[in-house]
C-alpha cells in the first residue's frame, strides 16, 4: 500500500497499464513532456517514450478519431480531454463512431479507447473550466460512465477501463484531485494521506464497472450521490445527526441498480445528489430507477439535490454550488412525517 | 531509405537547460518581401504567406514597400497604446498573486498584434478576440475600471459575474464576447462578415485565434467560408510560438508556415513579424482594403513570441529554456516602435519615462477605483438573483422557482 493523491493514483494506473501492455497509448493536450496541466500523466512519456506518449494538436476532435483508428488497429488509447468543458468539438466523433462501432460493423469492429477529463466545480475556474457533462454520455448507448469519489477508486477504475474492450468515458473531479472535499470552501484542504481511500496498492488491482460502494451503512435514509457530492453529502448526513446509508455509485453506466434499490427499500427514503444541472441530469434517471424498484416502500417523495439550471457561473461558485445545506434541505423535506 | 514508416514527433529546438535556439524561424529582411496589390488574386500571395513582411529595419528605420508610411501623431499614439496594454497587464499579474483576481492572462510581447491591427481598422468593423487581444479593448478606448471590474467579477461586471476573467465583450465597441472555447469565434466572425456582405454593408470584420487553436476544425470551417462566399473578414493567426507546453511544430508549423494555408483555401495569405508595430498595420490595411473593396477575405499569421507565462496558472520554466524570451529574434515591439520614433527624432528615453510613469499613474488610479465596486475576497457583492438571469430572455417559471430556492437555503441553518 501506498498513499496517493487522486492525481498520483491515476497516473499510477496508467504507469501499470503500460508497464502491462505496450499497446497502451497515452495522448492528449500537453500530456507529454509537461506531464498534463493537472500533473496526472507527468513522467510517463520520460519512460514509455514519445511514441507511447504523445503530445497532440489542439484539436478534441482529431484525438479522439485518431484514438479510435489506433484502437481499431490494435491499440488500447487513452486520451486526456484536458477539461470535461472542452470535450465537445469531440462529441460527434464520441456518440457517432466511437460508442457505436462495435453495434454498426456487428463486432467485426470496435475502439477499446479511454477518454479521460477532469470535471466539475469549486475551482474557481467559470463556466468553461467546471462543467459536469456525464449525462451527454450516460445517454449514448455503447459507453461505459465512470466517476471516481477517492484513489482507490480512480486507480482501479481506470486500469479497468484500460483493459475494457468497450470504450470507457471516466469523468475525474478536480476538486478531489489532492483531497476530499465536504463542500466547505473556507475549511483548510485536506488532503488525502489522512483519508483511508488514500491508501493505494501500488500495483495492479481493479475495480469493477457497474458496482456502486456502500460508503457509510445506515438506516434512517439513502443518499445516492458520485464524484465530490459523496464527501459533500456525507458531511451534511453527519451534521444533521442522520444515520443515512450513502451510496457511491462510482459506474453510471452500466448502473448498479441492485445496491440502490436495495437500500432504498430498505430505508424508503431517498436523497440523490449530483453537481450537474438538475433538469434531465443524472439524477432523474436514478430517480425514476428507484421509484420502480422501491415504490411501495418509499415513505416519501425522492429528492434531488442538483446545480441549477444555469451555467456555471464564475462570481457565484458557491451559490451555484450544491453544498451542504442544500443537501440538508433535501434531507429535512424527506425526513418529515407523514 | 527506410523500409517502413516511422511516426514523426515534433520536438521543440530547446527544453528546460538547453540553449534556446531560433534557428527554425524563416526571416526576410526588413523590405525584401513584395507587395501585391490588394486586388491581386490569391495566387500572388504564395512569396507573402511564406516569407516575412517586415518594415523596421535593424537600424531602426522604415523601409520596403509594405512602409505604411503613418504620420510620428498616429506611432505615439500607438506606443502609448502598446505601453498602456503593458503596464495594465503587469498590473493585473500583481492582482492576482495578491488574491484579488482568481486568474489572469498577459500578452507580453505580443501588443503590436493587436494594437497596430485594431488602429488599422475602422470603428465600425466587428472585431471577434481572443483571449490574449487586451490591446484590441485598449485601442478601442475601453475604460480601464471597466475592463478590471470584469477582471474582479464585481458589482460592475459587465458580464455580471458570469465569465473567467480576460473574457470581456462591449457591444458599444463592437468588440465580441471573448469565448474560452478555442477557436470558436474564428468562424463566427466569417458568419458576421456574410451578413454584412448580404446585407452591402461597408463593415468588416476580423478574428484572432492562437497558432495553438488552428488544429481546431473551426479554424478549417472559417478558411472554407470566407473562401467560398468571398466573406469581408480578416482571419489572424498569432504565432506565439508557443500553446501552453507544445511548441508551434505540434499544430503543424514544421511543415510550413499558418499563412499559407490560406493559399491553400483560395484566399489570401500574409506572414507578418507581428513584432513590428509599421508590418502590422500595413498588413491589417492591405486585407481590410481587400475587403471592403469585394475581394473576401485574408489569412494573417502574425509570427511573434509568448514571452510570459501561458497564465497566472501557468510555470513555463517546465517546458522552455528560462532565457528563451531574450533569446526572441525579433526583439520587443515596443522597444521597436520606440527606437524607430527616437531615430525620426520624435521621441527620448526622457519622453519614454515620462509617459511610462503616466500610464502607470492612469492604471494605478483606475485599480483604486475599481476594487471600490468589490474585489474577490471584500467590498460589495453582486445581487446573487443576477445568476438566474440571462440564461433566457425571460426569466422561466423553472428558474424563479430555483431564485427562491436560492434564497431559502441562503436564510437556512445549516
Ligand atoms: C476547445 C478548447 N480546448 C482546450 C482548451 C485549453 N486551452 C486553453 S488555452 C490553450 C492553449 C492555446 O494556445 P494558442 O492557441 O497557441 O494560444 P496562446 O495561448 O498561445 O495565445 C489550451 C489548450 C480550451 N480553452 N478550449
Amino acid at each position: 500500500m501506498a498513499k496517493m493523491n487522486m492525481i498520483q493514483a491515476l497516473n499510477s494506473a496508467m504507469d501499470i497499464a503500460m508497464g502491462r501492455d505496450t499497446s497502451v497509448v497515452v495522448l492528449g493536450q500537453d500530456v507529454g513532456f509537461f506531464g498534463g496541466v493537472f500533473r496526472v500523466t507527468d513522467g510517463l512519456q520520460r519512460k514509455y517514450g514519445e511514441h507511447r506518449v504523445l503530445d497532440t494538436p489542439i484539436a478534441e476532435g482529431g484525438i479522439i478519431a485518431a484514438a479510435i483508428g489506433m484502437g481499431v488497429n490494435g491499440l488500447r488509447p487513452v486520451a486526456e480531454v484536458q477539461f470535461a468543458d472542452y470535450v465537445y468539438p469531440a462529441y460527434d466523433q464520441i456518440v457517432s463512431e466511437l460508442a457505436r462501432l462495435r453495434y454498426r460493423s456487428a463486432g467485426d469492429f470496435h475502439a477499446p479507447v479511454t477518454v479521460r477529463m477532469p470535471c466539475g466545480g469549486g475551482i474557481r475556474g467559470g463556466q468553461t473550466h467546471s462543467q459536469s457533462p456525464e449525462v451527454l454520455f450516460a445517454h449514448v448507448c455503447g459507453l461505459k460512465v465512470a466517476i471516481p469519489s477517492n484513489p482507490y477508486d480512480a486507480k482501479g477504475l481506470l486500469i479497468g477501463a484500460i483493459e475494457d474492450d468497450d470504450p470507457v468515458i471516466l469523468l475525474e473531479p478536480k476538486r478531489l484531485y489532492n483531497g476530499p472535499f465536504d463542500g466547505d470552501p473556507n475549511k483548510p484542504a485536506v488532503p488525502w494521506g489522512t483519508h483511508p481511500k488514500g491508501e493505494v496498492p501500488a500495483d495492479h488491482y481493479t475495480v469493477p464497472f457497474g458496482r456502486a460502494e456502500i460508503v457509510r451503512a445506515g438506516q434512517q435514509v439513502t443518499i445516492i450521490a458520485y464524484g465530490t457530492m459523496v464527501h459533500v453529502a456525507a458531511a451534511a448526513a453527519q451534521s444533521l445527526q442522520l444515520d443515512a446509508e450513502i451510496i457511491d455509485v462510482r459506474s453510471l453506466v452500466p448502473l448498479d441498480v441492485d445496491t440502490l434499490c436495495n437500500s432504498v427499500c430498505k430505508t424508503g427514503r431517498c436523497v440523490i445528489a449530483h453537481e450537474a444541472t438538475r433538469f434531465a441530469g443524472f439524477g432523474a434517471e436514478l430517480a425514476a430507477t428507484v421509484m420502480e424498484h422501491c415504490f411501495w416502500n418509499l415513505e416519501a417523495p425522492i429528492q434531488r439535490v442538483a446545480g441549477w439550471n444555469t451555467p456555471y457561473p464564475h462570481a457565484f461558485e458557491w451559490e451555484y454550488f450544491p453544498g451542504q445545506a442544500r443537501i440538508a434541505l433535501a434531507l429535512r423535506a424527506v425526513m418529515e412525517p407523514r | 531509405m527506410p523500409t517502413r514508416s516511422r511516426l514523426h514527433v515534433p520536438a521543440p529546438p530547446a527544453r528546460p537547460g538547453q540553449p534556446p535556439d531560433f534557428s527554425y524561424l524563416q526571416l526576410s529582411p526588413a523590405g525584401a518581401v513584395s507587395r501585391p496589390e490588394s486586388t491581386c488574386s490569391w495566387r500572388e500571395t504564395m512569396a507573402t504567406a511564406t516569407g516575412l513582411i517586415r518594415v523596421l529595419d535593424d537600424g531602426h528605420r522604415a523601409t520596403g514597400p509594405w512602409n505604411p508610411r503613418l504620420e510620428a501623431a498616429d506611432l505615439q499614439v500607438g506606443l502609448r497604446h502598446m505601453l498602456l496594454t503593458r503596464l495594465f497587464d503587469e498590473r493585473m499579474v500583481r492582482s492576482q498573486r495578491q488574491g484579488k483576481l482568481s486568474f489572469y492572462m498577459k500578452s507580453t510581447g505580443e501588443e503590436a498584434v493587436s494594437v497596430a491591427a485594431g488602429m488599422a481598422l475602422q470603428p465600425g468593423d466587428m472585431l471577434f478576440p481572443a483571449y490574449r487581444n487586451q490591446g484590441l479593448q485598449v485601442v478601442r478606448g475601453r475604460p480601464l475600471v471597466e475592463l478590471m471590474c470584469q477582471l474582479l467579477s464585481n458589482t460592475r461586471d459587465m458580464c455580471k459575474g458570469r465569465q473567467l476573467p480576460v473574457m470581456y465583450h462591449s457591444a458599444a465597441a463592437n468588440l465580441f464576447s471573448i469565448s474560452g472555447n478555442l477557436a470558436t469565434q474564428f468562424p463566427q466572425a466569417v458568419g458576421w462578415a456574410m451578413a454584412a456582405a448580404i446585407k452591402g454593408e461597408e463593415h468588416i470584420a476580423a478574428t484572432w485565434t492562437g497558432e495553438g487553436s488552428t488544429a481546431e476544425a473551426d479554424f478549417h470551417y472559417a478558411l472554407l467560408f470566407a473562401a467560398v462566399y468571398r466573406a469581408p473578414v480578416i482571419l489572424n493567426v498569432v504565432n506565439n510560438q508557443w500553446a501552453i507546453s507544445t511548441f508551434q511544430g505540434t499544430a503543424g508549423g514544421e511543415q510550413n508556415s499558418f499563412a499559407a494555408r490560406g493559399p491553400a483555401h483560395g484566399l489570401p495569405g500574409l506572414r507578418v513579424d507581428g513584432n513590428d508595430f509599421l508590418a502590422v498595420y500595413a498588413a491589417t490595411r492591405w486585407a481590410a482594403d481587400r475587403a471592403r473593396t469585394g475581394g473576401g477575405g485574408t489569412l494573417i499569421e502574425l509570427v511573434t513570441y509568448r514571452a510570459a507565462a501561458h497564465s497566472t496558472s501557468d510555470d513555463p520554466s517546465r517546458y522552455r529554456p528560462k532565457n528563451e524570451p531574450e533569446c526572441w529574434p525579433l526583439g520587443d515591439p515596443i522597444e521597436r516602435l520606440k527606437q524607430h520614433l527616437i531615430a525620426l527624432g520624435e521621441w527620448s528615453d526622457a519622453r519614454h519615462a515620462a509617459l511610462s510613469g503616466e500610464l502607470d499613474a492612469q492604471v494605478g488610479a483606475a485599480w483604486q477605483e475599481a476594487v471600490k465596486y468589490g474585489t474577490m475576497t471584500e467590498g460589495p457583492r453582486l445581487d446573487r438573483d443576477l445568476m438566474f438571469e440571462d440564461v433566457f430572455k425571460e426569466l422561466p417559471e423553472h428558474l424563479r422557482r430555483e431564485r427562491e430556492l436560492l434564497r431559502a437555503e441562503l436564510a437556512a441553518p445549516v
